[in-house]
């Protein structure tokens, strides 16, 4: 019999007033005996609806029912069958609007705690795990292909290929692999360690990463099939940042959240043995309601800032994950809501001293089904900050459209491909932002593993045909 | 890893280092007026370095810098054999060499090395280059010979006129202009102030000028944002629609504001690297 109650078992987390002053991991994740005990709360329904809002389908009741007999490893390797990255998967996904959020304890009381559980099954898989079967990878026998970009689509594409048996490398532009989990999402939310552990994985499974390297100015897209590669999956994300066009936004003192990012946690500016110079600003306003907005303003709160968050609309339309919205007010984050920047203001030397605003407020819904901000006459007013940081978010690198002949791109920038994520071009498949626009690792995955399935049945039809 | 495979100062006053690293993926395209992005070590910044020279079938990149910042006295540290942790590229557009007949390449001092490979590029496409090096004095000349091999005409000034003609690249520039020299486009690369001066001297003339801009960035790719410039009154990425950009539109105070953001903070890394460490972070 399940365990009824309405509440999830909670995950030990740090103190909001210590860690908000650490890069530590937030949350700590559950014990054996707390995974066992949130796993008995699984009805086991037949429907299985949790299974249909996962994009990559992980077979939720039955990995959650090895967690309950205690078979833990069992358990890891029913997530791994459909996803290879779920230490990351358990920290990031917006489970809310997935998964639990059609869990039918959901409807009275809260859903079962499936993120939590996904993982502590991978983080238990990952210290104590490696006794017992380890699946043995087929030889890459079936043809050369190359993955462009080490992201979450990437990763999980060339993962899929290499279990299909194929040869592959993948080309990164930076000198780490990982895309956004290691520029972007930072460290309190996804160590980075977790994220080398998982592309070792990658590694020991004979996939070849290649960093350094950016597609499109080094190497073509022609160049890598002249180089023997079959088949190319591009995964290069959206990381091209957008900006408001107002006025100030070129002040000392405006980052975009991309770079601001970047400097903490790819560039590990936080830490004093790093050389990457970041300034400690006193307030700092961050604009943008987004999960990449959170991110950067707890990032500044940890640096030492006092930090506000500005976003147009109301809490309810905030479209950040509820769990990282729920850590920044916890954390003391200030979030200044119905309110639209439309000036930054700077000081004789040129340097940030302020943000100017107007109020906002909500009129009829729009094309998303999203009540409309409508801007209060008269109503501006100035916040003093020394920091502000752009997070409204980024469209896809044009660098590889640009130098591709015959790779179609929408108007937005983004590559088109179809149901099968094959692109205009014979052989380029892509898939992830680049192809949706800034969306979520989860997304990307999927995507990535999808695209395999492509590849991998373009690949064996072209060799039939041979 | 990237190799060294030679260093070397090009002056007398040891002030300007080249360097030739191994670096195949980045020599096998790389064009004039591109750049690299070095990173020392684990700890070390990502740093921009415009690509002075290349050779294709070695796989190498030969760089020019000068060693004031604190990544790149570590850099002038190392010796032939030692490694870079990371060295990518060739990042940002190439020079724009189609459609020119005679141009004038003006070098300011250490810029000269971004200049060089300019005037090289256009003089081995048939364009008539009179290239203008401007340096403070005869110690920290650079690349005199190699300079001469890539242009039709070499003027060198210095500001002491310990070498050369006395005066400054813009002087020289308006008396060829004023003696009745045609240019269809000007080249001006050195510091911002040297082609925020070498553009107000050409406006009058309507001479077509290009710059090659080198602000603060992180990825080269587009993905910070941190090297905007605003050029004609639009924000653009000098990493991926530049570097080289039309520098009468360029807002020159800006630019040079922005470059200044770290100052404070890189004077505090160098002493750290004097007084503390005392040199270099060896690898391993």
């Amino acid at each position: 019999m399940a365990d009824m109650s309405l509440k999830k078992h909670p995950m030990p987390e740090q103190d909001p007033l210590v860690r908000n002053k650490n890069f530590d991991e937030v949350a700590l994740g559950y014990s054996e005996e707390e995974a066992i005990a949130e796993a008995k709360r699984c009805l086991n329904c037949k429907n299985k609806p949790c299974v249909s809002g996962c994009p990559v389908n992980v077979h939720i009741p039955e990995f959650i029912e090895k967690v309950a007999e205690g078979k833990f490893n069992e358990a890891y390797y029913i997530v791994t069958k459909t996803n290879s990255l779920s230490a990351i998967c358990g920290r990031v996904c917006p489970q809310e609007t997935q998964c639990e959020g059609k869990c039918i304890r959901g409807i009275k009381g809260e859903s079962v705690a499936i993120g939590r559980l996904e993982r502590f099954v991978a983080d238990w898989h990952r210290i104590y795990g490696h006794e017992g079967e380890i699946p043995t990878k087929p030889e890459c026998t079936k043809g050369k292909v190359a993955v462009v970009g080490s992201g979450p689509a990437g990763l999980s594409c060339a993962n899929a290929l290499a279990w299909r048996g194929y040869d592959v490398t993948v080309f990164e532009a930076f000198h780490k692999p990982g895309g956004v989990l290691v520029y972007g999402i930072p460290e309190f939310r996804l160590p980075k360690d977790i994220v080398a552990y998982e592309i070792g994985k990658l590694q020991y499974n004979g996939v070849k990463i290649v960093t350094n390297a950016v597609i499109g100015r080094a190497m073509s897209i022609d160049e890598l099939f002249e180089e023997g590669f079959e088949a190319v999956f591009v995964g290069s994300g959206a990381g091209l940042p957008k900006f408001m066009n107002i006025p100030g936004e070129n002040l000392l003192g405006v980052y975009s959240a991309n770079e601001y990012l970047t400097r903490i946690n790819l560039m590990k500016a936080y830490l004093d043995e790093y050389d990457t110079p970041i300034k400690h600003a006193k307030k700092v306003a961050v604009v943008g309601g987004g999960n990449v907005a959170m991110d950067a303003a707890r990032c500044a709160k940890r640096m030492g800032a006092e930090v506000c968050v500005i976003y147009r609309r109301s809490m309810e339309e905030l479209p950040a994950r509820a769990e990282e919205v729920h850590h920044a007010i916890e954390e003391e984050i200030d979030f200044k809501l119905l309110n639209n920047p439309v000036e930054i203001i700077g000081d004789e030397n040129g340097k940030v001293c302020g943000i100017k605003c107007i109020k906002m407020e909500l009129g009829e819904p729009d094309e998303s089904g999203r009540r409309r901000p409508v801007e209060v006459e008269g109503s501006e007013f100035v916040i003093d900050v020394d920091a502000v940081i752009m997070s409204i978010g980024t469209s896809p690198n044009p660098l590889i459209a640009s130098t591709t002949e015959g790779l179609d791109t929408n108007k937005w920038g983004c590559i088109m491909a179809n149901d099968e994520l094959a692109t205009s071009r014979e052989g380029v498949f892509a898939g992830g932002d680049a192809v949706t626009g800034a969306a979520t690792v989860i997304l990307a995955m999927g995507a990535g593993r999808k695209a395999a399935g492509s590849i991998d049945a373009y690949i064996t039809a072209k060799h039939a045909n041979d | 890893m990237y190799k060294i495979i030679s260093k070397r100062f090009l002056n007398k006053a040891a002030t300007t280092m080249e360097m030739v690293v191994e670096a195949p993926l980045v020599s096998r395209k790389c064009k004039a007026g591109q750049f690299i992005i070095f990173r020392l070590d684990e700890f070390g910044e990502r740093v921009p370095l415009t690509i002075a020279d290349y050779d294709r079938e070695k796989g190498t990149v030969t760089i020019m810098f000068q060693p004031v910042g604190r990544s790149t006295q570590m850099l002038a540290e190392l010796e032939a054999g030692d490694s870079i942790l990371d060295f990518v590229g060739p990042l940002g557009k190439p020079t724009e060499v189609e459609g020119l007949k005679r141009v004038a390449v003006l070098g300011g001092g250490v810029g000269c090395a971004i200049a060089y490979p300019v005037a090289k590029a256009m003089f081995e496409n048939g364009v008539e280059v009179d290239m203008i090096a401007g340096f403070r004095n005869e110690d920290i000349v650079i690349l005199e010979d190699e300079m001469k091999k890539s242009c039709t005409n070499l003027y060198i000034t210095t500001d002491d006129g310990s070498y050369g003609e006395k005066g400054f690249v813009t002087d020289k520039l308006k008396s060829l202009i004023e003696a009745g020299r045609e240019y269809d486009e000007v080249f001006a690369i050195g510091p911002a102030m040297m082609m925020k001066f070498a553009c107000l001297a050409t406006k009058p003339y309507g001479i077509k000028t290009i710059v090659s801009l080198n602000p603060i960035m992180i990825d080269g790719t587009g993905m910070c944002g941190g090297c905007r410039v605003t050029v004609g009154g639009k924000t653009k990425f000098a990493c991926v629609d530049g570097p080289e950009f039309d520098g009468h539109q360029v807002d020159w105070d800006e630019l040079i504001r922005r470059n200044a953001f770290y100052k404070e903070e890189e004077a505090a890394e160098v002493n750290h690297v004097c007084h503390l460490t005392g040199g270099v972070r060896r690898h391993g």
